[in-house]
C-alpha cells in the first residue's frame, strides 16, 4: 500500500491545480503533496485542459490519438504510476468523462518471478492504483472494472529485464476496440 | 479428433478423464546418490517379455532410485538373475556390498491381465522380509509396480512410500490466441498424464482434496478468477466462489469439510475458509497488505499464508478460526507459497536469496531457519510428497520441466515433458488403500 499511496498524492495535486470537483477535503491542507507534486501537475494541465472540450474530437479508434496508448508499465514490486504514465491516464480519464456510457476494463499484469498467487495480487495492486487514479479525475465507479491475470498472461515470452519490464503493466482495454 | 476439435471451439472441455495426453518424457537423474543403500532388483521374470507392455521391475527401481534412499545396481552387474527365492545364491549379491534383493516374476492369466509375484530378500540373514502377488490388467500394471515399490520402501525404511500416488500440474502450449492451458494429473514418476481441464484462458493453483478425489483449481474461463473442485473420477465439477476481484489460491482443509482461499472482494486480498456444503465464508485476515496463498497446518489448527504487510512477502502462520497472525519468516526480503509437510514439522517454500535468484526452501517449524534445497533461477511451487520425503517444483527457466528433490536437497530428478511450459505441480495425498 505504502507506494500505491504516492501517485495518488501527486494525482491530487494536479486536480487541485484544475479544480477537479471529486477532491478530497482532507488533501488541501497537505503542503508536502503541493511541494512534491505541482512541477509534474503544470505540464499535465498544460497540455490537455481538462473541461475545455479539447477532446471533442478525439477517437479512440485513431492510432495517432494520445487514446491509442493504453499501457502503463510499472517497476519490480511497485504498483507506483510513473509521471509520464500519469498523462496517458489523463487523457483517458478525459475522455471517459465525456463519454459516460463508455466502459473499459483495466487488467493488471506482473512478471514472472516467485509466487504466482501473490503476483495475482500485484497485479490487483496495480489495476487498483489505476482506477483510483481514473476515479480521481472524475470518471465515474461504473465505468471501470478490474481484473489481475498476475503472470498468467506475459506480453513477452522471455526470462530477462526486458521482457520483465514488458510484462509488469496494467492494460486499458476498450471491450470490442 | 472432432472431440478434440469441439473442445478448441468451446475454449473448454470438462471431465476429459480418460483421453490420455501426451506423454511425458525422460527422467534425469541430476545429483548424485551419495548415502543411498545399495539395493538389486532383479528383472522379473516373465513368459514372454517383449509381450509385456510395461517393464514392472524397472518401475520399481526409478522409484526407489528416485527416493535417494536407495541406490539399485546395474543390471549388466548382476552375477545371476534368479526369480524365485529358491535359485537365489546370496553369495553373488554379498560380493556385489548389495544388502537387499528384490525378485520376482510375472504370469500372464488372460488376455491384458496378469498376476506379479515380488520377494524382497535380506542378503546378509538370507532371509525374506516381504513379499506378494497382486494380480493386474495391463492398464493398472504402472500402478502395480508403484504399490510394489511402496510396499519395499516401508519395509526397508519402516516408512510409507509415496510412489503409488500423483501430481497435478498445468500446462501451457502455443503462444498468443492459440494459446491453451491444460489442467493434467499424472503418475508421481510423470508417466501416464491425463488432462482433466483444457482452456483457452489461464488455470491454475490445483490443489488435492484430502482423500485425493477432488482436485479444486483457479480458471479464468470467463475472463476472471473463479474457483472450481471438479471430481476426478466422473469429471463433474462445481463453481465454488466467482466474487467480485480475486478468487484464488485454494487449500483443502485435512478433514476436507472447508476450503481456504483468497478473495479481494472487500477490496484487497484477504484469507477466508468456505465451509463445503453451504459455502459460508468467514474471513481469517485483517490487512491493507496482499495475504495469500493459505496453507493449512496437517491438524488443521492453524493456517500459513503469505503476506506483504511488512514490506515484502513473508509467511505468517494464524488460527483457523482468525486472530492475530504471527510472523514466521525472517530470512531474505522474499519468502511465500508455502506447503506443510504431513507432519507438520517443515514448510517449502520459495526464497529470494541474497543473489536475486528464486528458490525452494525448506523452514523447519522448531529450529524456525530455512535451508535452500533448489539451485535454479526461477524455482517456484514446490508441493510435499505425501510422505514428506521428496518434494516437487517447478522451474522456470527450463522449459517444460518439473524437478522432484529429495528434502534435504541432496538428490534431484527433472521429469522432462515434451511440450510447452511445465507448472504448478501438486502432489496428491496418500491414494486410498
Amino acid at each position: 500500500m505504502r507506494a500505491a499511496w504516492k501517485p495518488l498524492m501527486l494525482v491530487c495535486a494536479v486536480a487541485l491545480a484544475t479544480g477537479c470537483s471529486s477532491m478530497g477535503k482532507k488533501s488541501e491542507g497537505d503542503v508536502a503533496i503541493e511541494d512534491h507534486g505541482m512541477g509534474t501537475g503544470t505540464d499535465m494541465t498544460q497540455g490537455i485542459g481538462v473541461g475545455s472540450g479539447t477532446f471533442n474530437g478525439m477517437s479512440i479508434d485513431d492510432p495517432n490519438s494520445p487514446l491509442a496508448q493504453r499501457v502503463i508499465y510499472f517497476e519490480f514490486d511497485s504498483s507506483e504510476v510513473r509521471p509520464a504514465d500519469r498523462d496517458v491516464l489523463t487523457n483517458h480519464a478525459a475522455y471517459l468523462r465525456e463519454n459516460p456510457q463508455a466502459a473499459i476494463v483495466l487488467e493488471g499484469h506482473g512478471d514472472e518471478r516467485g509466487s504466482r498467487e501473490y503476483n495475482i495480487g500485484l497485479g490487483e495492486r496495480r489495476a487498483q492504483t489505476v482506477r483510483q487514479i481514473l476515479e480521481l479525475q472524475g470518471v465515474g465507479p461504473q465505468q471501470l472494472s478490474t481484473v489481475s491475470y498476475g503472470e498468467e498472461k506475459p506480453a513477452v515470452d522471455g526470462h530477462d529485464e526486458s521482457a520483465w519490464s514488458q510484462n509488469r503493466r496494467v492494460e486499458l482495454i476498450y471491450p470490442g476496440r | 479428433m472432432t472431440r478434440l476439435l469441439h473442445s478448441l471451439l468451446l475454449g473448454l472441455t470438462l471431465g476429459l478423464w480418460g483421453a490420455a495426453a501426451q506423454a511425458v518424457l525422460t527422467i534425469e537423474i541430476s545429483q548424485g546418490v551419495e548415502g543411498a543403500l545399495p539395493i538389486a532388483v532383479v528383472p522379473f521374470g516373465t513368459q514372454s517379455p517383449q509381450a509385456m507392455p510395461e517393464d514392472v521391475s524397472a518401475i520399481i527401481a526409478a522409484d526407489l532410485q528416485r527416493s535417494g534412499r536407495f541406490s539399485p545396481i546395474a543390471e549388466r552387474d548382476m552375477l545371476s538373475r534368479p526369480t524365485e527365492a529358491s535359485q537365489v545364491n546370496y553369495r553373488d549379491w554379498r560380493v556385489l556390498g548389495v544388502d537387499n534383493l528384490i525378485i520376482g516374476k510375472i504370469d500372464v492369466t488372460g488376455p491384458d491381465t496378469y498376476n506379479i509375484q515380488f520377494q524382497l530378500l535380506d542378503v546378509l540373514r538370507g532371509n525374506q522380509l516381504t513379499g506378494m502377488s497382486v494380480p493386474a490388467t495391463r492398464a493398472q500394471l504402472r500402478r502395480v509396480a508403484h504399490y510394489i515399490a511402496d510396499q519395499i520402501y516401508e519395509a526397508l525404511t519402516g516408512e510409507r512410500g509415496a510412489f503409488n500416488t500423483r501430481i497435478a500440474y498445468v500446462t501451457a502450449t502455443g503462444s498468443g490466441k492459440s494459446k491453451l492451458y491444460e489442467m493434467q494429473v499424472a503418475d508421481s514418476d510423470g508417466f501416464g498424464p491425463l488432462t482433466i481441464v483444457r482452456s483457452k484462458e489461464p488455470l491454475m493453483s490445483p490443489t488435492w482434496s484430502p482423500d485425493a478425489q477432488k482436485v479444486a483449481y483457479v480458471s479464468f474461463e470467463k475472463r476472471r478468477a473463479e474457483i472450481y473442485q471438479q471430481d476426478l473420477r466422473t469429471g463433474s465439477r462445481t463453481k465454488l466462489a466467482s466474487f467480485a476481484g480475486i478468487n484464488g489460491a485454494p487449500s483443502w482443509s485435512p478433514d476436507g469439510s472447508r476450503l481456504a482461499i483468497t478473495l479481494s472482494r472487500d477490496g484487497n486480498p484477504e484469507i477466508y475458509v468456505m465451509r463445503l456444503g453451504d459455502n459460508s465464508l468467514t474471513r481469517i485476515t485483517q490487512s491493507p497488505a496482499i495475504d495469500t496463498e493459505p496453507t493449512w497446518s496437517p491438524d488443521g489448527r492453524s493456517i500459513v499464508f503469505t503476506s506483504d504487510r511488512a514490506g515484502g512477502p513473508q509467511l505468517y502462520q494464524v488460527s483457523a478460526s482468525g486472530g492475530q497472525a504471527q510472523r514466521l519468516t525472517f530470512e531474505g526480503s522474499y519468502n511465500a507459497t508455502a506447503d506443510f509437510s504431513s507432519d507438520g514439522k517443515q514448510i517449502a517454500l520459495v526464497h529470494r536469496d541474497a543473489s536475486g535468484q528464486y528458490r525452494v526452501a525448506v523452514y523447519d517449524m522448531t529450529t524456525r531457519r530455512l535451508q535452500v534445497i533448489s539451485d535454479g533461477r526461477l524455482d517456484e511451487s514446490p508441493s510435499f510428497a505425501p510422505n514428506g520425503r521428496m518434494i516437487i517444483y517447478a522451474s522456470q527457466a527450463g522449459r517444460g520441466v518439473l524437478s522432484v528433490s529429495s528434502v534435504d536437497g541432496r538428490v534431484g530428478q527433472r521429469l522432462k515433458f515434451q511440450q510447452g511450459d511445465v507448472r504448478e505441480p501438486s502432489w496428491s495425498p496418500f491414494l486410498p488403500r
